[in-house]
C-alpha cells in the first residue's frame, strides 16, 4: 500500500498550516498554496501525514491510499 | 431493420442516403425529422436489457470512438463506467466555451437531430432514462425546437431536455457542465468523486460533447467497420475542425483524421498570407511553426512531437505580420478573467503569468525566468485543467516565438495585426 | 466533600473556564483573519485552539459536578443539560445549559469532521458564537464573585478580549476576500535583466 497526498484545491484558502506541519513533503508556491508531489509519502514520514491532514483547517488536504497494483 | 444485438453490421440498405466517406455529420440539406430520417436512415432501437446495452457499447468500443471535446477519451469505457451504475443521467455537451471554436455551434446548427440521435442512444446504452443537451445560447433554441418536433412524433423512448449554457469558458468543463444544471454555477467541483460515479443529482452522469453524440448515433446505424473506414488505425473516423485565422475562407470542415494540415488549410481557401505559425487545438493548445506543421497529419499521433494535439479541433493561423508573444498575451489575460476563482493557484497564478507576458509582449522590461518559474508552479495545479492548459499555451509560445523574445527585450516587434478572437470583458 | 469545597472548585473552575473558553474562541477568530503577526505560527495557533478547546471541555466536566454535587444548592442532574430545568437560579443556571449543549455539539462534530465533511462541521461550529455569550452571560448571572476586583478584571477582560477578535473579523470581512498576497517577487531593474 502506498499513501499520496492530494490537495482538493477548490477548498484550499491558502492558510499554509500544511507547509509548517510537513516542510519535507510540502511548499508553497509565491502565492501561498500547497506544492505537494504525486510520489508515495515515506513510511517514517506517515504518522507527520496524518497529522497533516487533521491539522488543515478547510480539510483540503488528503492522503489517497493505492495498493501497488493499481497504480 | 437493424438488429438489436448487432446494430448495423453488414446491414446498409442502399435505398437510404447512406454517407459516404466524407462528409458525414453535416448535411447540405434540411434539418427536418423526415429529411433526417431520409438522409441517415432510422433510428435504431436497441432492445431492452443489459445484453443489448452491453453490445451498442462494445460497438462503440470497436470502432474507437473517441472523446470530441477536447480531451480524447475513449467513449466506449465511458459508457461502461456509467452503465454500470444506478439510474444515470445524460448530459451532452454543447457548451463551446471556447471563442475561437465553431464546430460544435454548427454542428447544433446544421445537425441538430444527429446530435439529439446520438443523446437518446446513449441515454439507451447507459440506461438513462434522460438527457439534458446543454447549448450554447446562439443554437440554444434550434436545438430546442428539434426536441419539441420529435416530442410530438413521440420518437424518443428517453425525455431529452435543452438548456442553455452559461456565456463563461471555464463552463464547458464537465463538471462545471453538471453544475450549471444542477445549482446554475459554472465552475467545476472536486473530482473525487468521478461523474461517472456520482454527477448530476448524486446519480452517474456522462458527460459527452455533441460532436461525439453525433458520431455515436452514426455508428449505431452504419456500424464500426464503417466508422473505421476514414481516419487513422489509432485515430479512427471523421473529426469537425474549425479553421480560421489567416486563410482565405474560414470555416468549419469535417475532416478524416489525420489529413495533413496544409490540406485542411487548403480546403479553407489557403493562407491568406505567408504564415509564421498555426495554433493547434484552441486555447489550450499549442502554437506549432507553420512550416514544421503543414505537412504533419491532424492527429495526436502526427503532432505529438510538435508538442501539439487536434485538442478541439482548431487550427487559427498566424500570420507573419501579427506578433505571436502579443496574441498569446491577450488569450491568456483573456483565460485568467474566465478563471472560476475557486483555486489559489489559478485565481493569483494566472493573472500574474498574464501580467508577465504582457510586459514581454509590449516590450517593457520583464522577467522570462520569472514567467518560467511561475509555469512550473501553477502546472497540473487546481481543481480542474484550467491552469494546466494555459500553462502549455505559454510554454508553446516561449518555443515557437522563443527567438523574437531577444527582440522584444531590445524593444522591437514586427507583428501588428490582432487574429486571434477574444471577447471583451464582459459583465461576470 | 464539605460543601465549601464544592462551592469553592465550582467558582473557581467557573472562572477558569470563562478565560479558558475566551481564549479559544479568540484564536478561533483570529485563525479567520487575512494575515498572521510575523513569526507566529498559523499551524501553532489552530493546534493551540483545539487542544485547548478539548482541555477546557474536560475541565467544564469538573465545573458541572462539583456544583451539582454541592448540597448547598439544589440543580438537579437534568438541569446540566435542558436548559430552566434548574430549581435554583433557574435563568442563570440555564444559560450555562445552554453553553453546555451547544459546546457539546461543536466538540462531536469537531471529532468527527472528517466523516462529517467540512460543510456540515462549519455549519455546526457556528454555534460556537452563541455558546460564548451564553456562557459569559452564565458566568455574570450565575458567578457569585463579581464584586472581587480581580474576578471583575478577568471577567470583562475576556469580554472584552473577545469582543476586539469579532470586530477585527469583522472589519477584515468587510475589507473584502480581495487579499494582498505577499512577497510577489517583482521583475529586476532594467540594470539587473536577466539574460534572455
Amino acid at each position: 500500500m502506498s499513501a499520496r497526498l492530494r490537495v482538493d484545491f477548490i477548498a484550499c484558502k491558502g492558510r499554509g498550516l500544511c507547509a509548517e506541519a510537513l516542510p519535507e513533503l510540502i511548499t508553497l508556491d509565491d502565492w501561498g498554496f500547497p506544492i505537494v508531489s504525486g510520489q508515495p509519502v515515506p513510511s517514517r514520514l506517515l504518522p507527520d501525514a496524518r497529522e497533516t491532514v487533521c491539522a488543515c483547517p478547510l480539510l483540503a488536504l488528503r492522503l489517497e491510499y493505492h495498493s501497488q497494483l493499481s497504480q | 431493420m437493424l438488429s438489436a444485438v448487432s446494430p448495423g453490421l453488414g446491414a446498409r440498405p442502399s435505398s437510404v442516403g447512406v454517407p459516404g466517406a466524407l462528409p458525414r455529420l453535416l448535411p447540405g440539406g434540411p434539418a427536418s425529422l423526415k429529411g433526417h430520417l431520409a438522409r441517415y436512415g432510422p433510428l435504431p432501437r436497441p432492445g431492452p436489457g443489459r445484453e443489448n446495452q452491453t453490445a451498442l457499447i462494445a460497438e462503440i468500443d470497436r470502432a474507437g470512438l473517441t472523446g470530441r471535446g477536447g480531451a480524447g477519451f475513449p467513449t466506449g469505457r465511458k459508457l461502461a463506467a456509467v452503465a454500470a451504475g444506478r439510474a444515470p443521467v445524460v448530459i451532452g455537451n454543447g457548451t463551446e466555451g471556447e471563442p475561437a471554436s465553431a464546430k460544435d455551434k454548427v454542428l447544433m446548427a446544421r445537425s441538430p437531430h444527429l446530435v439529439l440521435d446520438g443523446a437518446v442512444l446513449a441515454a439507451q446504452m447507459v440506461g438513462a432514462s434522460r438527457a439534458v443537451i446543454v447549448a450554447h445560447r446562439d443554437v440554444r433554441d434550434i436545438l430546442g425546437q428539434t426536441a419539441a418536433e420529435r416530442r410530438r412524433a413521440r420518437l424518443d423512448r428517453v425525455g431529452v431536455t435543452v438548456r442553455a449554457a452559461a456565456n463563461r469558458f471555464v463552463g464547458g468543463e464537465a463538471s462545471a457542465v453538471v453544475r450549471w444544471v444542477e445549482h446554475g454555477v459554472p465552475a467545476p467541483t472536486a473530482t473525487p468523486p468521478r461523474l461517472s460515479d456520482r454527477g448530476l443529482g448524486g446519480r452517474p452522469t456522462l458527460v459527452q460533447n455533441v460532436e461525439t453524440l453525433a458520431h455515436l448515433a452514426l455508428i449505431a446505424r452504419y456500424g464500426a467497420p464503417w466508422f473505421r473506414s476514414v481516419g487513422t488505425p489509432a485515430e479512427p473516423g471523421s473529426m469537425l475542425v474549425t479553421v480560421l485565422g489567416a486563410v482565405r475562407e474560414p470555416c468549419v470542415l469535417e475532416i478524416a483524421i489525420g489529413t495533413p494540415v496544409g490540406q485542411v488549410l487548403d480546403l479553407a481557401g489557403g493562407p491568406a498570407a505567408p504564415l509564421q505559425a498555426l495554433l493547434l487545438g484552441g486555447y489550450f493548445g499549442a502554437w506549432v511553426d507553420a512550416a514544421q506543421a503543414a505537412g504533419r497529419p491532424f492527429s495526436a499521433a502526427g503532432l505529438a512531437d510538435l508538442g501539439a494535439g487536434t485538442g478541439a479541433g482548431l487550427i487559427a493561423a498566424l500570420p507573419a505580420g501579427a506578433c505571436g508573444l502579443a496574441e498569446t498575451a491577450r488569450v491568456i489575460r483573456y483565460l485568467a478573467a474566465q478563471s472560476a476563482g475557486q483555486c489559489g493557484p489559478c485565481r493569483f497564478g494566472l493573472p500574474a503569468v498574464a501580467s508577465e507576458l504582457e510586459r514581454i509582449a509590449e516590450r517593457r522590461t520583464a522577467d522570462p525566468d520569472l514567467l518560467r518559474r511561475w509555469l512550473g508552479q501553477i502546472d497540473g495545479r487546481g481543481g480542474c485543467a484550467h491552469p494546466s492548459g494555459a500553462v502549455r499555451l505559454v510554454r508553446s509560445a516561449l518555443r515557437v516565438f522563443g527567438a523574437e523574445l531577444s527582440q522584444h527585450a531590445a524593444g522591437s516587434c514586427s507583428g501588428t495585426a490582432r487574429v486571434l478572437p477574444v471577447p471583451p470583458p464582459g459583465p461576470r | 466533600m464539605s460543601s465549601q469545597v464544592l462551592w469553592f472548585v465550582s467558582r473557581g473552575s467557573g472562572l477558569a473556564l470563562l478565560a479558558g473558553f475566551s481564549a479559544v474562541a479568540v484564536l478561533g477568530v483570529a485563525a479567520r483573519l487575512g494575515s498572521v503577526p510575523r513569526g507566529w505560527s498559523r499551524l501553532g495557533l489552530g493546534e493551540l485552539h483545539r487542544a485547548l478547546a478539548l482541555f477546557c471541555v474536560a475541565f467544564l466536566g469538573l465545573h458541572v459536578l462539583t456544583a451539582v454535587l454541592d448540597p448547598y444548592v439544589t440543580i438537579g442532574w437534568a438541569a446540566t443539560l435542558l436548559p430552566f430545568a434548574s430549581p435554583y437560579r433557574t435563568l442563570a443556571i440555564g444559560l450555562g445549559a445552554v453553553a453546555v449543549d451547544l459546546a457539546g455539539a461543536v466538540l462531536i462534530t469537531s471529532l468527527a469532521r472528517r466523516r462529517l465533511g467540512y460543510r456540515a462541521w462549519r455549519a455546526v461550529h457556528w454555534l460556537a458564537y452563541l455558546a460564548w455569550p451564553a456562557a459569559f452571560w452564565h458566568s455574570v448571572t450565575a458567578g457569585t464573585d463579581l464584586r472581587i476586583w480581580w474576578v471583575a478584571l478577568v471577567v470583562w477582560g475576556c469580554a472584552l478580549a473577545v469582543a476586539t477578535a469579532c470586530l477585527a473579523r469583522l472589519l477584515s470581512w468587510r475589507r473584502g476576500p480581495g487579499r494582498q498576497r505577499p512577497e510577489v517577487p517583482q521583475p529586476p531593474a532594467p540594470r539587473e535583466r536577466a539574460q534572455l
